[in-house]
């Protein structure tokens, strides 16, 4: 076959994929993918269609989440697990510097850090966009944070859109999928059934590059269309929705509406909401000493806005009541971040539904501010 | 094998220079001033209202607004309260000590759009440290402003910072320079009340006046009451905030104030842009 073009549609059989696979860790990659873990689908290293997760599905309420098995062979048919991309983009824990105690003060003795080169197998149209809503925070304001720029100008992105939507989804009414239009190297859309076979779309040079170095083959037009349909069956099956229109104002005007005294009540502020959530990006700084104070070193780990030290400052929490730092967080994914970046903070990937331990559900809460708003939006 | 590539330089964002501490200046019982020089030599030009990072090896790292002149680029001065465990760690550094400074960051007060305006300058305790470079950019440029007044509040006599230099101010002919304490100890003989007790008296053009106001959030509240009231509007009225601050650009997430970074869109910001959220407690 000639060369790959961005836009052309091909057909990889599970030992494509699997050559695929091989090919990228050949190339030099890391490759990071589902697999089965702790009782929840998460991302680790995938060095075979052995390790993925085949047959595996899930089913996901507000507060809830169990595996379940599926009754195919599907390698990704499972929704969203707790982890996401940004604990390889923008790890959880991550050394910035290390100094050494000098005669006159300190010396800085470390600061360069290794950028590990991933290839992401199995991002989904919605943690694509989340990406992307990361990139926003970190490469495109004033100053570019070094680490996640090394890390995401090396990775390779092979989405794969999902054919069944979770209960906790709401991709759909937030813009940002099922199906992955652009952003990735490869675009894969997985059909099982009496053939098992997986639609590929080329989406860079890059891309095009690894599928030409992989057995494919041309995809007939029914191939396509029937991917396709099962890709839109899933933006029929969102578990929710969450109405986008006016949200911003909606919020801003609803800064002392009672539902918050009332989510108050329930939320435990434990902050799994925020570390689930793939656009979530808060951090706080450590400072780690040797024993002799010979060497310290400065690690950067994730934080959290539902931490009362999170707005601590001399005197007491600026956000001393939970209603406060609730509010914080949801109206900074929905409102605030429009202002800050130009585009909503969530995704609709639903992680913080399925993965809070009292089940508060971000869409309800929205709904029930709009039912009885200040004023209506 | 998977590879590993070296990642982009930390310079200009995350890494501290190391600074050398030249002098040590005591202010009050607890708040000191402090000069450094780069160790490496070079200077930093800042524009006054922005701060500083300032890192104290095997402690920590914290926000200090700079209080040196601003055409004194080779020297970094900051005035820093010994308020918990990284601030009394740079206080206590000593003449020749080194601390890691990033920056600067962050907005500065809107001096040249004051031009041709009557300025007044409201600080209450620690807050007149943020603007003394405004004030020195001010007196040195007295010719592009009406007329200058300065309301500063401290707690008591013995909070008051830069006595001598305020000393001087007061002999000046060409700005009011207006003193008050919350309590009145030894021999003071000076106003005794809270500062937003001398804006009434302010001998100002109230259609072409700025203000500059820096001090504890509560203050801040009630001075923008009492120059509203005088007639100042909020579209001319800064303010400086202070929130927490893990990394200065924008990065960590903890300075937001509404839709603000303060970090990056302030600290110092005019007042009416951020009222909204001004208004609502716990934000
Ligand atoms: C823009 C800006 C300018 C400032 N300018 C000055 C100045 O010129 N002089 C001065 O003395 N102080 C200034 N501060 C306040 C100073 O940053 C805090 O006093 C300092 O962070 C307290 O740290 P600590 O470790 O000593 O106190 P702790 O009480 O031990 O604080 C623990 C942690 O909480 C955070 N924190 C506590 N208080 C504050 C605070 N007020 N602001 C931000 N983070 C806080 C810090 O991250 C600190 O590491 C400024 C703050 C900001 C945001
Ligand atoms: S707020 Fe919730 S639904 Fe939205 S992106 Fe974050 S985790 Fe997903
Ligand atoms: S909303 Fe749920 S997950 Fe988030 S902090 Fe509250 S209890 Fe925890």
């Amino acid at each position: 076959m000639g060369k790959l073009n961005i836009g052309d549609k091909v057909i990889l059989s599970p030992q494509g994929l699997q050559q695929l696979i091989k090919t990228l860790w050949e190339e030099g990659y890391t490759v990071i993918g589902p697999r089965l873990g702790d009782g929840a689908i998460v991302y680790g290293e995938v060095r075979s269609i052995e390790d993925l997760p085949e047959g595996w599905g899930d089913e996901q309420e507000a507060g809830r989440y169990r595996l379940r098995r599926r009754g195919d062979k599907a390698l990704f048919g499972y929704n969203l697990g707790p982890d996401s991309w940004k604990r390889f983009l923008h790890p959880p824990r991550i050394l910035l510097w290390k100094a050494e105690k000098t005669p006159k003060g300190f010396r800085i003795t470390h600061n360069g850090h290794e950028a590990p080169r991933y290839a992401f197998l199995g991002v989904r149209a919605c943690e694509l966009h989340a990406i992307r809503i990361q990139d926003k925070v970190f490469l495109q304001g004033r100053y570019k944070d070094p680490i996640y720029m090394s890390r995401r100008a090396n990775t390779l992105i092979i989405t794969v859109n999902c054919t069944e939507a979770g209960r906790t989804c709401f991709c759909a009414s937030m813009g940002t999928g099922p199906k992955a239009h652009e952003g990735f190297d490869i675009s894969l859309t997985e059909v099982t059934g009496d053939e098992h076979y997986f639609l590929a779309e080329v989406g860079s040079e890059r891309g095009s590059e690894i599928l030409e170095r992989i057995e494919y083959r041309a995809a007939a037009r029914d191939e396509v269309s029937e991917a396709e349909e099962r890709v839109s069956r899933a933006a029929e099956s969102m578990g929710r929705s969450l109405q986008t229109e006016g949200l911003k104002e909606l919020l801003y005007q609803n800064y002392e509406h009672p539902r918050w005294d009332e989510v108050a009540e329930r939320c435990l502020t434990c902050g799994n909401c925020t570390l689930v959530c793939p656009t979530c990006f808060c951090t706080t700084v450590e400072e780690v000493t040797s024993l002799d104070g010979g060497s310290s070193e400065r690690w950067r780990v994730w934080d959290s806005c539902f931490s009362l030290q999170f707005s601590y400052i001399h005197g007491g929490s600026v956000r001393a009541s939970p209603k406060s730092r609730y509010r914080q967080w949801l109206t900074h994914k929905l409102a605030t971040w429009q202002d800050q970046f130009g585009e909503i903070g969530c995704v609709g990937c639903g992680r913080c539904i399925t993965w809070c331990p009292v089940g508060i559900d971000i869409t309800e809460e929205v709904k029930a501010i709009r039912e009885n708003a200040v004023k209506k939006v | 094998m998977a590879m590993l590539q070296e990642s982009e330089p930390l310079e200009g964002t995350l890494l501290p220079e190391p600074f050398i501490v030249s002098k040590v200046r005591r202010e009050t019982r607890d708040t000191f001033t402090l000069e450094m020089e780069p160790l490496n030599g070079g200077e930093k030009h800042f524009t006054p209202g922005q701060f500083n990072m300032i890192y104290v090896y095997g402690v920590g790292e914290v926000p200090i607004s700079i209080s040196g002149d601003p055409v004194e680029p080779s020297i970094l001065k900051h005035t820093v309260r010994a308020v918990g465990t990284v601030t009394r760690a740079i206080t206590s550094v000593k003449r020749g000590g080194m601390l890691g400074v990033r920056g600067p960051f962050g907005s500065g007060w809107p001096l040249k759009e004051a031009e041709g305006y009557d300025v007044v300058v409201v600080a209450g305790g620690l807050g007149l440290a943020p603007l003394r470079p405004a004030i020195l950019h001010l007196l040195r440029n007295r010719e592009r402003y009406g007329r200058v007044a300065i309301l500063y509040g401290a707690r008591t006599p013995m909070d008051m910072l830069y006595k001598k230099e305020l000393e001087r101010w007061r002999a000046r002919f060409d700005i009011d320079l207006d003193v008050t304490v919350d309590h009145a100890t030894g021999g003071w003989k000076g106003n005794v009340g809270v500062v937003t007790t001398l804006i009434p008296g302010l001998k100002i053009d109230v259609p072409n006046t700025v203000a500059l106001v820096c001090g504890p959030e509560i203050m801040m509240r009630f001075t923008v009451r009492e120059l509203n009231k005088l007639g100042i509007p909020d579209e001319r009225i800064y303010i400086s905030m202070e929130r927490n601050m893990k990394c200065a650009v924008g990065f960590c997430g903890h300075c937001q104030f509404g839709p603000q970074f303060i970090c990056r869109d302030g600290p110092v910001f005019r007042y009416d842009v951020i009222r909204p959220f001004f208004q609502v407690r716990e934000v």
